[in-house]
């Protein structure tokens, strides 16, 4: 079936089942592979996009469920945004692989000048980083929200 | 011996050198397989490592060993750097492929045990000190002025005239030198580099989305597979109708091997469905009936028989006469899975004859000579591209993963990336081995073991592995951590038993340290409790051999306020315990709401590494593999069910997340020789874990995970 779908502010045409989640559209169909595949099942939050501006585990939406609602992906943060120059200052990553999924976990949390209390990263940094690098998200977020 | 050579007029690597005209130096090193096994080059000297200079200044080291999040793309630039006196801010790093060009080979490539900073500190030390000559060389024939008036800083020749050249400028006239012998290595004191905090090269690439993962391996007419494996450990494929998979639209293909299938598709997404429409019939084979209950028993009965003597020390009839009393005390730890972020995948393109593999490896090199004889082609014709790693902890070994990518790409005749699905992933691990230890030891009139005895029990890793290490009924993979305490113990016995396990078994992060120090440093912590005594104290006077030992203790004790009272309702918990070359101590500070539950509230790590090349590095690691070992104490947990693992996925089994993770602090020490930093975080952490819970009110816990025995986050 073909499904029209904006992403990152561009519409696009893919020709898929109506059940194939976001996420194999945007890796698969669009080459968007910054968004991970991780569990399957909505828990590890490696795969987390923004959907009609709402912070969604992509592996557990369907194109068809999309509806009108805009796509954003890592790809649209542009590279330098604070999250992601915060990211880099404080050395957070280690294998990487969960870090555009937290980033975008994140970038909701500080959007429009918000800034997060610890109660606020706890309660909304749900995605699992195997690697361990919890504390330097934690100062990455207050760091990109004008906290240190 | 390192070996340097001057290769820039010689093609090899691509796109790179000759084309250039700029400097590129050869370095031959050594080289292990993921394994721990060094390797004895096909050819000795091969080349294997290589630093070039462009005319640009651009400074690139291709690598041998893989980036999976330990940071050592980071790491080993920066021993080139320091003693090239490069200019960090052109450093690139380039990942090599394990085929051989002209000869220079990455030889094994593998890439484990905490081992890359500290086998090739030296070498590329030299090697670094050898470009930076050669540049000041080049300098000096330009100028005309003597060699030794000449120095190198950040890039940059200077005279003392006060003329100037850039690396860059200096590349050309460089290449055409001979490269000189025995170039003098900086002082400690005099590096500026090596021992600085140093942000990872890939932090952007990371942060952005655009680096790339093996799972996000693209190319022209690429289709994607998933695989199947049989759930019952060492069953077989009976049979399978492809039909209702080749129903699902996007489906190619379902082919069928001896174990296993893939479904080829046009996307994971159809493959998964295909691949889950489908009804295999599995042959069980000899493991149909495992369990966790009968790997148990298998464990406990033989906990009661003497094994093979590991250890033997002392004399202990002499020395029974001062025993006053006798403590003993059993611990076990189950099957633990690696659980990368990034599943396993593989892709492969085989053409004809050649077979092309992109593959997130520890072991490319070995895989390339596995995949030229399973898949019966010249190893010439072979070549595997490492692409980064989702996390690896020791996982990423072995064709099982590699296999099925070769063999849907040699049926469909086209490049095929196969991803298994998170729950073929965590069902079909190389687990850490169950482990059970009964420790027993003969109090002397002080309360200090005049006798230790250790009865130690793991299905064995090397039988599986790497047969060839287990001798005299002694798998050393096993036992170490619990071979030398480093502790005063006169007379000590190790005996050790491997029963069989069912499944296939691995190196996870920190291997047999994983265990033996939890054993070990909880029962140092009840031998000590039974005395009366302070566990810190009891150490010290039980590692009067160990100063090295005792002074990471003591930092970490120190940091973490040892000396003074924990407030009402907190529990702080020690242990020390050596791995991989370094010494890292940790105390756990904890608070219990109530019997079952605890809430950290801080983490402090001691670690002396020997050389620290990248504290923000170490101090990552060091945090990372404590976060991975309190995930482990607290939730992890394989079982075996009808032949099979249990859990799989994150659901069952546990991760600890943000809201777990109390503050940490990391205190990076240095003393003598170099050591690891990726796993050495993990040992201590089980045990002053368990020795918090005990201080803080709660019971000792002597079986992980910390939730079978009713405690769990508050």
């Amino acid at each position: 079936m073909a499904f029209s779908i904006k992403v990152n502010g561009s519409q696009h045409n893919v020709d898929v089942d109506g059940d194939t989640p976001l996420l194999w559209v945007l890796r698969d169909s669009l080459g968007l592979t910054g968004t991970k595949y991780g569990c399957d099942a909505g828990i590890c939050g490696a795969c987390t996009i923004h959907l009609g501006g709402v912070v969604t585990r992509s592996c557990a939406v369907a194109v068809q469920d999309a509806g009108d609602r805009e796509v954003i992906t890592i790809e649209a943060l542009g590279g330098t945004h604070p999250l992601q120059n915060a990211w880099v200052e404080g050395d957070v990553s280690q294998c990487g692989y969960c870090q555009a999924g937290q980033i975008m976990t994140a970038a909701a949390l500080i959007a429009n000048g918000a800034k997060p209390t610890d109660a606020d990263i706890d309660s909304a940094m749900s995605n699992i980083c195997r690697c361990g690098t919890y504390n330097r998200i934690r100062a990455a977020i207050k760091r990109a929200s004008g906290q240190v | 011996m390192t070996r340097i050579v001057n290769v820039s007029r010689r093609t090899f690597l691509k796109g790179a050198s000759a084309a250039t005209g700029g400097l590129v130096l050869g370095v031959s090193m050594p080289v292990f397989d993921a394994f721990g096994q060094q390797v004895a080059p096909a050819q000795p000297g091969r080349l294997n490592t290589f630093i070039q200079i462009d005319p640009d200044g651009t400074v690139t080291v291709t690598l041998h060993q893989a980036e999976m999040g330990q940071g050592v793309q980071t790491s080993l630039p920066i021993i080139v750097a320091e003693e090239l006196e490069a200019d960090w801010s052109k450093i690139k790093v380039v990942q090599a492929d394990a085929l051989p060009v002209n000869g220079m080979e990455p030889a094994a490539m593998g890439t484990g045990g905490s081992r890359s900073v500290r086998v090739n500190f030296e070498p590329l030390s030299k090697a670094g000190a050898t470009a930076r000559q050669l540049m000041i060389q080049a300098a000096a024939n330009r100028w005309a002025v003597p060699v030794s008036e000449c120095s190198a800083k950040a890039g940059v020749v200077s005279h003392p005239s006060g003329k100037t050249e850039t690396f860059g400028n200096l590349a050309r006239g460089a290449a055409l030198l001979t490269p000189p012998q025995n170039v003098p290595l900086k002082a400690a004191a005099d590096r500026r580099i090596v021992g600085k905090p140093t942000i990872r090269l890939d932090a952007r690439a990371h942060a952005t989305g655009a680096a790339v993962f093996g799972i996000d391996v693209g190319m022209a007419d690429l289709l994607v597979g998933t695989v199947v494996q049989c759930p019952i450990f060492g069953g077989k494929l009976k049979a399978l109708d492809p039909a209702p998979a080749m129903a699902i639209r996007g489906v190619l293909r379902v082919i069928p091997k001896e174990d296993y299938f893939v479904v080829v598709a046009t996307g994971f997404w159809p493959a998964k469905k295909g691949a889950a429409a489908l009804v295999p019939q599995w042959e069980p084979g000899p493991n149909a009936k495992n369990s966790t209950a009968a790997i148990d028993t298998a464990m406990q009965a033989a906990l009661k028989k003497p094994g093979a003597v590991a250890v033997d020390r002392g004399d202990a009839k002499s020395a029974a006469k001062s025993v006053k009393k006798t403590f003993s005390a059993t611990y076990q730890v189950p099957f633990l899975h690696h659980a990368t972020m990034e599943p396993m995948n593989a892709t492969a393109w085989v053409q004809g004859d050649r077979i092309e593999v992109w593959a997130p490896t520890q072991n490319a090199g070995r895989e390339r000579y596995s995949i030229a004889e399973e898949f019966k082609v010249r190893p010439e014709n072979v070549n595997v591209h490492v692409p980064y790693m989702g996390g690896g902890f020791g996982r990423r070994i072995g064709m099982a993963f590699i296999r099925p990518a070769i063999v849907a790409s040699q049926v469909m005749n086209k490049p095929v990336k196969v991803i298994w699905t998170r729950q073929e992933d965590m069902s079909h691990g190389m687990m850490r081995p169950c482990a059970v230890s009964k420790l027993t030891a003969g109090l002397d009139a002080a309360g200090l073991p005049a006798l230790w005895d250790n009865r130690l029990v793991v299905p064995s890793i090397a039988e599986q592995l790497t047969p060839n290490r287990v001798m005299n009924g002694i798998d050393p993979i096993s036992i170490f951590g619990a071979d030398a305490p480093r502790y005063n113990l006169p007379n000590q016995k190790l005996d050790y038993a491997m029963p069989q396990a069912g499944v296939p078994l691995g190196f996870w992060r920190s291997v047999p340290h994983s265990y033996n120090a939890f054993f070990i440093e909880s029962f140092i912590d009840e031998l000590a409790r039974e005395g009366g005594k302070d566990p810190l104290a009891y150490r010290r006077s039980l590692m009067t051999a160990y100063p090295r030992h005792l002074a990471v203790l003591e930092r970490a004790a120190r940091e973490a306020g040892w000396d003074t009272p924990a407030p009402a309702g907190h529990g702080r918990g020690i242990a020390v315990h050596e791995s991989f070359g370094s010494i890292c101590a940790q105390v756990v500070e904890l608070a219990m709401p109530s019997p079952a539950t605890i809430k950290l509230v801080k983490l402090t790590a001691a670690v002396d590494c020997g050389v620290a090349v990248n504290p923000l590095g170490i101090e990552a690691q060091i945090e990372g593999g404590m976060i991975f070992a309190l995930t482990a104490a607290m939730f992890g947990r394989i079982d075996i069910k009808d032949g099979a693992a249990v859990q799989k996925d994150f659901d069952t089994y546990r991760m600890a997340l943000m809201p777990h993770v109390p503050p940490v602090s990391v205190h990076v020490m240095e003393g003598g020789t170099i050591g690891g930093a990726t796993e050495p975080g993990v040992p201590p952490l089980a045990p002053a874990l368990a020795n918090a819970i005990v201080a803080a009110g709660g019971k000792r816990i002597r079986k992980l995970p910390m939730m079978d025995e009713g405690i769990g986050f508050a």
